[in-house]
């Protein structure tokens, strides 16, 4: 049971905010975190349209590999909200802590007044309340 | 001291008379234009909510706004004020102005309110019952706590500070490292300098970052009494 990561994604798909937990993960760059944040948010827009049953979807809310799962959470407003984890990590747990994220990003981020709408995050009271809400293992 | 308070605002044109008087600008002071009046030429609609204007006083716990709401607010004043100034001097300095404006009615109000409900109303007169009223009654009134302590220099006489752990206004920003120097809690200090000046006690009002491990926020409001407030203490021993 782990929470490996946190990634913050705007209503255009860029990658605004992201920040790892737990050490040993992957070393990827900026870019490539870019990329998989626009790839997933591609795919985010393909799964909201596929729904065999009639009447609009959310989208994808989890998606599991072998090793980890990712559980997103989509806001009113389009930005998205996506916690990685492992496989044994609850989904109610994985749901309660991108809430309590969402809440903080709304309290120190859209608050703030040094921080431009669609701009990566760059907060200090934000990343001390995110490391109050998932504490790093 | 009012008068030349308000010459801060030196980039507008209009006298410091205008500016003090509700009426004599509409561009500076957004004054709805009074909606009971409207509606009650209408027979049609009863008012069922009365104006903001007619509205008790003294309702101290109705009253309260939403801190959320405000925090917005105050953030858009913030962006607002950094369009238009040069440095983090004047950038203080107009936030500084702005906190002044709400002081003069803090105090206005504080008093009528305690003219109500008091039986022996007092106004302060000696400097440290003014600071503790400050530190108490104000903040109180304003920020629904009271203030964190109450300090006075060592090395100056004529220099008080008031601590706030975590002050309510700068709750929610995050201020960039390249501006780490700006408090904007010099909104704040233009408030307590409006109360001092109200009182009697001319000063002049800074707030400055003073952050411990605890309370990452902690801001001190620096109070420079004015000279001729300790000549007068001086005269009251």
């Amino acid at each position: 049971m782990a929470i490996f990561g946190l990634w913050i994604i705007n209503k255009a798909g860029g990658l605004v905010y992201q920040r790892n937990f737990t050490d040993g993960l992957a070393q990827l760059s900026a870019n490539e975190y870019l990329v998989l944040a626009g790839t997933l948010h591609g795919i985010h827009a393909i799964t909201a349209r596929l729904s065999p049953t009639s009447g609009a979807s959310s989208g994808a809310q989890v998606i599991e590999a072998e090793t980890f799962k990712m559980t997103v959470h989509l806001t009113a407003t389009g930005t998205k909200f996506v916690l990685l984890t492992s496989l044994a990590e609850p989904h109610v747990a994985a749901t309660a802590a991108l809430q309590k994220v969402y809440e903080a990003y709304a309290d120190a981020v859209m608050k703030n007044p040094f921080h431009t709408p669609e701009m990566p995050v760059r907060s200090d009271g934000f990343d001390a309340r995110v490391a109050a809400i998932i504490p790093a293992s | 001291m009012a008068s030349t308070r308000f010459s801060v605002l030196s980039s507008s044109s209009l006298s410091s008379a205008e500016l003090l008087s509700p009426t004599g600008s509409s561009g500076r002071f957004s004054l709805p234009s009074a909606p009971s009046i409207t509606t009650a030429v209408g027979p049609s609609k009863p008012l069922v909510r009365p104006n903001i204007y007619d509205r008790p006083l003294n309702k101290t716990r109705s009253a309260e706004v939403s801190a959320s709401a405000f925090a917005f607010l105050f953030s858009e004043i913030v962006q607002y004020t950094q369009k238009r100034v040069g440095g983090i001097n004047d950038f203080e300095r107009r936030l500084n102005t702005l906190g002044y404006r709400i002081g003069t009615r803090v105090l206005e109000l504080m008093i009528w309110r305690t003219e109500g409900s008091s039986k022996a109303p007092k106004r302060e007169i000696r400097f440290l019952p003014a600071l503790m009223s400050i530190h108490n009654n104000v903040w109180k009134a304003v920020f629904g706590k009271t203030a964190d302590g109450v300090e006075k220099s060592v090395e100056n006489a004529d220099e008080y500070m008031i601590i706030d752990n975590d002050p309510v206004v700068t709750r929610s920003i995050s201020v960039p490292r390249e501006l780490s120097q700006l408090s904007c809690s010099s909104f704040t200090a233009g408030l307590v300098e409006a109360v001092l000046d109200g009182l009697g006690f001319p000063a002049r009002v800074t707030a400055h970052n003073t952050p411990n491990v605890d309370h990452p926020s902690r801001t001190t409001i620096l109070i420079k009494l004015d000279k001729s407030v300790l000549d007068r203490e001086e005269l009251f021993k």
